[in-house]
């Protein structure tokens, strides 16, 4: 089984230790690992902001860099669902470039889901000591994810686990919407980290790396120290304390 | 109100969150009723095996009603006539609120009741029926409290959801003189009374239809309070004011509908009356209108039949996407400035009041997709605001600065070369300004985001400079 790495702008520059979490998972259970070196960002801050012209010439890079992959998997489900819901709307008027789009979204994963739906992975032996909280992230729901995360964080060896009031309510990233609605957007943000001090939790897993900026950022300024983690990096036994 | 002959400024929604944030107790207040029916549609539909099912189905029958809706709006328009009502036809906003006033004068109606319609809200029927000198009178209690107070609704299905029992009590009782405790059972009591008098005064009953059935004529109105059910049958004269997209086929098709809408928008079961009113009374009944009317109403729909938002003719108005969006329920209604709030007023504020005015709309979503959950129609929200959005920036009314900022992102984000450059970059040009790996304060047009939370600084080492095969 091969799997082209999607590893996405914001992974790559900001928190590429989710990425190398992600990668010695997937070495671990045997998967070989691609890194095609040509992909950048998948379009996604053009395609919300209406700009389509331009989502769409990034887009059809992404095809490119992508065209033969076998999975191609994502620590972001935003991403992700940016290549199954988005490119096919993009390429609607194009025959071609609409089957090569869809074809690509037939193969594309979110990590997690992949892990479960591939790797048939849903239960871990991975530990974490301490008291964890967990964020449900919006696109998940895009992609048609329930509990896949959830139930893994739950069955952490050693973990305390404490759900999140309204964990389903998004944090106010939205990509463009942070910039261009900020008062709205920084409200929900600290909204979201209100809730999570609330449960005394010392670290939230967050399994979408916009919505770690935004909720990391809340706390931050608040000064509060709840570590905000990508699941990928407690499975793969990086994190194993907050 | 016709807005084409008078212009209104563009509404700036970002501006209007602005304000609304600062009032915490209305943010307080709004979201426990929203958390209350949003828990309540979450638990009852959980509990209701074919809900899916259910959604599912309802949305092929509103899509084939759409389909054909010239053949359904006919057969409907018969079945009225059949059942001894009269139908009547409005284009616009402006001629169904003229149709409402001729048939008031020519039966020299002078006071009128009416039950809570969101399409004459649409159309300002009341400000239209009195400036003909009618005396109308909301008899829901939400309408009645904000027809006291002057005020305009803030949710579809609650209308006075933004104020709180004080504010309400404190109001009769200045208004009406009155002494009331904060109580909602004595407000209630209160304005019972009071409106029994109205319906018992009246010469003319306005009512909404949540469903229309065309093989039948039957005309459907659910209501918790029983305030449509009185506006149906105590006066002479009942004009039924509805949008044309309120048809289905079949009256056989009602249960379908009926349990989505009073499950999606109140976590109710089933709403306290539900009325199927077909013709006016007939020989040897005790109750009911003398005269039927039925006013169908285009006002844009046909336009918006034909585009791409056809889907959003789905809708059942049963606000459960209102209530789920953290967006509405942090702002509340007023901050959309518009009749119609929340995601789905998003997208219809634009397409009926006006796509200049309301551009901001289609930007007051994070896109977090709860609404298409909630919609027991299957609504695609995000996707109509998005499309809204592409609308905008192909005819260039996006801002100049994302513009150009698109276009240079584009071009860097198409080579991996620049896309490398750029990201070093980044952290080059913000390290000066972190501390310990964050900054707390961007230049604009990124200032909006520091201004209540940091922003992390790029890694030293990208994951493509790390990966290692």
């Amino acid at each position: 089984m091969r799997v082209s790495l999607f590893i996405t702008c914001l992974a790559d520059l900001f928190h590429p230790e989710i990425g190398l979490a992600m990668v010695s998972i997937l070495r671990k259970h045997g998967v070989e690992l691609v890194f095609p070196r040509g992909q950048t960002c998948c379009g996604q801050p053009a395609f919300n902001t209406g700009n389509w012209a331009e989502a769409r010439s990034v887009a059809a890079r992404m095809l490119d860099v992508f065209e033969g992959s076998e999975y191609v998997v994502s620590p972001s489900a935003s991403c992700t669902a940016m290549i199954r819901e988005a490119f096919p709307r993009l390429f609607v008027n194009d025959e071609a470039l609409l089957a090569r789009s869809e074809a690509l979204a037939s193969r594309s994963y979110e990590f997690i889901e992949f892990l479960g739906k591939v790797l048939n992975i849903k239960s871990t032996d991975a530990r974490f000591d301490g008291r964890l909280t967990y964020h449900y992230t919006c696109h998940q729901r895009a992609l048609g994810m329930t509990t896949e995360a959830e139930d893994l964080v739950k069955s952490l060896q050693g973990v305390t686990y404490i759900p999140l009031d309204g964990k389903e309510r998004c944090c106010g990233f939205g990509g463009a919407f942070s910039i261009k609605m900020p008062d709205l957007s920084g409200h929900l943000a600290n909204d979201k980290a209100e809730r999570i001090i609330e449960t005394g939790a010392e670290a939230v897993v967050v399994n979408d790396t916009g919505c770690i900026m935004n909720i990391s950022g809340a706390l931050k300024r608040r000064g509060v120290p709840v570590k905000v983690i990508h699941l990928a990096r407690i499975l793969s036994g990086e994190v194993t304390a907050p | 109100m016709n807005h084409e002959t008078r212009p209104l400024p563009r509404w700036d929604f970002g501006a209007a969150t602005r304000q609304s944030l600062r009032n915490e107790s209305l943010a307080k207040a709004l979201f426990r009723a929203t958390a209350k029916f949003d828990d309540g549609r979450r638990a009852l539909m959980a509990a209701l095996p074919e809900s899916d099912l259910l959604r599912e189905k309802a949305r092929q029958i509103k899509d084939d009603v759409l389909q054909h809706l010239d053949r359904y709006l006919a057969e409907f328009a018969d079945s009225v006539e059949k059942a001894g009502g009269v139908v009547h036809w409005a284009r616009t906003a402006g001629d169904a609120n003229a149709l409402v006033a001729s048939i008031a004068r020519e039966r020299n109606v002078k006071r009128i009741v009416k039950a809570k319609t969101m399409v004459s809200e649409e159309t300002h029927l009341n400000e239209a029926l009195e400036r003909e000198g009618f005396c109308v009178m909301e008899t829901d209690l939400g309408e009645y409290i904000l027809q006291v107070a002057g005020d305009r609704p803030s949710h579809i299905v609650v209308p006075a959801v933004h104020r709180t029992k004080e504010e309400i009590a404190d109001l009769f009782n200045s208004s009406f003189g009155v002494s009331l405790p904060p109580e909602p059972a004595e407000i209630t009591k209160f304005a019972r009374a009071r409106l029994r008098e109205e319906f018992a005064n009246a010469d003319m009953g306005i009512t909404g239809a949540n469903f229309a059935a065309a093989d039948t004529g039957t005309v459907i109105q659910v209501t918790n309070e029983g305030n449509g059910r009185l506006c149906a049958t105590w006066p002479p004269v009942q004009v039924v004011f509805m949008g044309i997209e309120k048809i289905i086929p079949r009256l056989e098709d009602l249960p379908v509908f009926l349990k989505l809408l009073a499950r999606s928008a109140t976590g109710q079961p089933m709403t306290v009356y539900t009325n199927l009113i077909t013709g006016p009374r007939r020989e040897g009944e005790g109750d009911g209108p003398r005269e039927l009317h039925v006013i169908l109403i285009d006002n844009g729909r046909t336009t918006v039949l034909g585009s791409g938002y056809r889907q959003t003719l789905r809708c059942i108005r049963c606000g459960a996407c209102l209530n789920t969006c953290p967006v509405y329920r942090n702002v509340g209604g007023h901050t959309y400035g518009s009749v119609y709030p929340g995601p789905i007023g998003s997208v219809l504020s634009p397409l009926y009041e006006g796509r200049s005015r309301f551009n901001s709309l289609p930007h007051a979503s994070s896109l977090c997709g709860a609404c298409y959950q909630a919609c027991p129609m299957k609504i695609n929200i995000p996707h109509m605001l998005t499309a809204m959005r592409a609308e905008q920036a192909e005819h260039g009314e996006n801002h100049v600065l994302e513009r150009l900022g698109m276009r240079l992102w584009a071009l860097a984000m198409r080579s991996p070369l620049l896309y490398r450059f750029g990201g070093k970059a980044l952290r080059w040009g913000m390290l000066p300004l972190s501390s310990e790996g964050w900054v707390s304060s961007l230049p604009y047009p990124f200032s909006g985001w520091t201004k209540r939370r940091d922003f992390p600084l790029p890694a030293k080492k990208s994951f493509r400079g790390s990966f290692k095969k």
